[in-house]
């Protein structure tokens, strides 16, 4: 199988850049990776993967950077803003069309919202977006799309809930954008008041005519939901301390909440988590976040393949 | 009250009552020496009251910020006396380095030399959202 054609030399900025044909061509190939990896092990040999991380990041920037290694092409770049040119005051669209000359494609992470549309500006390889502050993430979605598709068999007719902070999580407002395009799918938002979603989002929805409700009881909400969306309440976003500590344990998902769950309802997290779902629900068979990590590392090689328009040999 | 036609330059018309000032100021004309007049309040047939514009000598006008300011003002082009173009304004789709994004967390508050982009979400409710961070602003709102 080759990389989806009309994707190369693109760039990955927000979940509604993709059609979902595209997406469904992407998500064919992490499955064709996931069973022969083999087959791809070697496609990006000469090729070079900027990762331009001005925000901390494990898994993101550890799953791109092995995304790339598994097919067989080399990583550079850095991991926080104090060890880059930023420090000395660079500008982003200075600092991305310098590391544009030594790479084929860049990933970038950057604390403040749409700095990925002033990297791609300036950019002359393919830019993918791994999370501009609380704005959008969407290789997460790529992540939960391709979960959602392997766990449910679809992407339509579902009944998805998201929990905890939907206001700074940059996953959530991703999410929602992506799915809104498919067909039949409703959502269900479990937040406190102060942390409900952006008008933007609200407004994503409304454009789509998707049926939403918004709820601050947790039982209730999760009534009847084919998929429920779990996210960390972000201490780093908040401006004061007392409103995180005051919002960051509203909504806990342990045992005693996922009896009531549906026994079909599964329950996806972007990760890291710190403590909105207990330990113990790990071995609940619907518990699919750490499936949801390893799809995210193959969903990472099918999008660095289609953009650099690469194929197996 | 009596203001002389134009022999050439603009005439912005039906301009909502009481916005005449503001247009006025976008068009930073200040340091001209031609003749400017600002009518406020003119009885107007359609809406009662407007407000009336008309600058000497100037053909060059961003229309994309006019529209912005006010999308039911009219604008004359006079050459020689004679009406020679005649536009009316409406909301424009994308705005360039007008409207300024206030969230702090938006690209735009850091990084020098990006102009500020708008566009249009809603010309009902004259909701427009940032290019970079999605942050929604009413043009009345401002």
């Amino acid at each position: 199988m080759g990389a989806p054609r009309g994707l190369k030399g693109r760039s990955l900025l927000e979940p509604g850049d993709f059609t979902p044909g595209e997406l469904a061509e992407l998500f064919d190939l992490a499955d064709e990776i996931t069973e022969s990896p083999e087959r791809y092990a070697e496609v990006a040999k000469g090729k070079i993967l900027a990762a331009l991380f001005f925000e901390p990041s494990t898994r993101t920037r550890l799953s791109f950077e092995t995304a790339m290694l598994r097919l067989g092409g080399q990583v550079i770049g850095f991991s926080e803003a104090q060890s880059s040119s930023a420090a000395k005051g660079e500008s982003i669209a200075d600092t991305v069309r310098t590391v544009g000359c030594y790479s084929d494609i860049t990933v970038i992470r950057h604390p403040k919202e749409g700095s990925c549309r002033v990297a791609a500006a300036a950019s002359d390889v393919p830019v993918i977006n791994a999370g501009d502050g609380g704005h959008h993430h969407p290789t997460q979605t790529l992540t939960d799309l391709l979960t959602i598709r392997r766990e449910k068999g679809r992407l339509t007719g579902l009944r998805v809930g998201l929990c905890g902070d939907l206001k700074f999580g940059r996953t959530v407002h991703s999410l929602i954008r992506a799915m809104r395009v498919y067909e039949g799918t409703e959502f269900v938002l479990i937040s406190p008041q102060e942390l409900r979603v952006p008008a933007y989002v609200i407004r994503d929805m409304e454009e789509r005519g998707c049926p939403y409700e918004e709820t601050q009881d947790m039982r209730s909400g999760m009534r009847g939901l084919d998929m429920l969306y779990m996210t960390r309440v972000q201490r780093e976003r908040f401006f004061n301390e007392e409103d995180y500590i005051r919002l960051k344990d509203q909504f806990l998902l342990g045992a005693e909440q996922m009896r009531w769950a549906p026994s079909s309802m599964i329950v996806l997290h972007p990760l890291p988590r710190v403590n909105e779902i207990a330990a113990e629900v790990d071995a609940d068979p619907r518990a699919v976040y750490f499936k949801q990590a390893k799809n995210g590392m193959y969903v990472r090689m099918a999008l660095i393949c289609a953009l650099l328009g690469l194929a197996a040999r | 009250m009596e203001v002389n036609s134009i022999e050439n330059g603009i005439v912005i018309d039906h301009i909502r009552a009481g916005s005449g000032l503001k247009l006025l100021s976008h068009l930073g004309i200040d340091t001209r020496t031609d003749t400017v007049a600002l009518i406020m309040n003119a009885t107007s047939g359609k809406h009662g009251r407007k407000d009336i514009i008309k600058i000497e000598n100037l053909l060059d006008v961003d229309l994309t910020a006019l529209g912005l300011l006010d999308c039911g003002a009219t604008v004359n082009f006079i050459e020689h006396g004679k009406l020679v173009r005649k536009i009316k304004l409406s909301l424009p789709e994308r705005v360039v380095g007008v409207i300024r994004c206030k969230n702090p967390r938006c690209v735009t508050s850091v990084e020098p030399a990006i102009p500020h982009v708008f566009l249009l979400v809603d010309p009902d409710t004259e909701e427009y959202r940032c290019e970079y961070c999605d942050e929604s602003v009413r043009v009345n709102e401002r």
